[in-house]
């Protein structure tokens, strides 16, 4: 008998969501922060499986940028105060 | 032999650091806590100073405190001077703190320390907090070999690079411990 992995499937947050949820984090490259580190912290904090916080981790390095999470401004504010206290260098702005 | 953490079989994780290793960290911790300065009275009013509501609002004039401590909004001066009022001092409380519990578990030369999650998460943040430090003053580059390449063997700057990538090793040992 063997074990399945479990796999959650996390919704995708797009279109319809991001209306609702008007602000975004935004974490920038930077020269110092180690991509492992990077990776694990948006774990950490944002709960995400490991595949997608790599990925999130590989646009921050190679698109410079990347949308990390969204929702209200307050909860942005949170992520964001949650990044620095990481050394991880993010901004929040309204998602136009 | 080079330091680095491992899995701890009971949980957590476990380092020894050498004689230079426990010096050098020592040093370069205590710095930390310098520059973080004393635990500030917050405000004068008693209900902000117990919410750790500061009263700076502009960034930090030190380079690298500003990085630590950067713009909470992406152009929005005002909207990042409250939001500043509102979170630097607590995570400057917070950075302090993680540096304090790094200097505290360093141990004895040759010593082998076994740290509890949230040592090992302190000492996560305290060693990139001290990269990022030292990363703004010694002008660090995404690509390392190429700027230690780069510098003339006079070069002040290497003695620290040397311990900055160090604190790199160190810290990517952590991670892998932990994750």
């Amino acid at each position: 008998m063997s074990v399945a992995p479990v796999e959650v499937e996390q919704p995708e947050q797009d279109e319809e969501l991001r209306t609702e949820k008007p602000w975004v984090t935004i974490v920038w490259n930077d020269p110092v922060n180690l991509m492992s580190y990077v990776a694990f912290v948006f774990q950490q904090h944002f709960g995400y499986p490991k595949e997608k916080a790599t990925e999130l981790m590989m646009d921050v390095h190679q698109k410079g940028r990347a949308v990390v999470s969204n929702g209200t401004r307050e909860e942005m504010e949170r992520d964001v105060e949650a990044m620095h206290s990481y050394g991880l260098w993010a901004t929040m702005q309204h998602d136009e | 032999m080079v330091a680095q953490f491992r899995r701890a079989r009971k949980g957590g994780v476990s380092v020894t650091f050498g004689q230079a290793e426990t010096r050098i960290l020592r040093h370069i911790l205590g710095e930390m806590l310098e520059l973080f300065g004393p635990e500030e009275t917050t405000s004068d009013d008693p209900l902000a100073a117990a919410l750790g509501i500061g009263t700076s609002t502009a960034p930090p004039t030190d380079p690298a405190l500003a990085r630590l401590f950067p713009d909470g909004y992406t152009d929005d001066p005002e909207a990042s001077a409250d939001f500043r009022r509102y979170t630097e001092t607590g995570l400057r409380d917070a950075k302090r703190a993680a540096a304090r519990t790094a200097l505290e578990t360093i141990g004895e030369p040759g010593e082998r320390q076994v740290l509890g999650l949230e040592q090992a998460q302190a000492w996560l943040q305290a060693l990139n907090d001290t990269r990022l430090v030292l990363g703004q003053r010694l002008a660090v580059t995404e690509d390392f070999e190429e700027l230690i390449a780069s510098l003339q063997e006079e070069d002040p700057r290497l003695g620290m690079l040397w311990v900055y990538d160090r604190l790199t090793y160190l810290q990517e040992t952590l991670v892998h411990a932990l994750w």
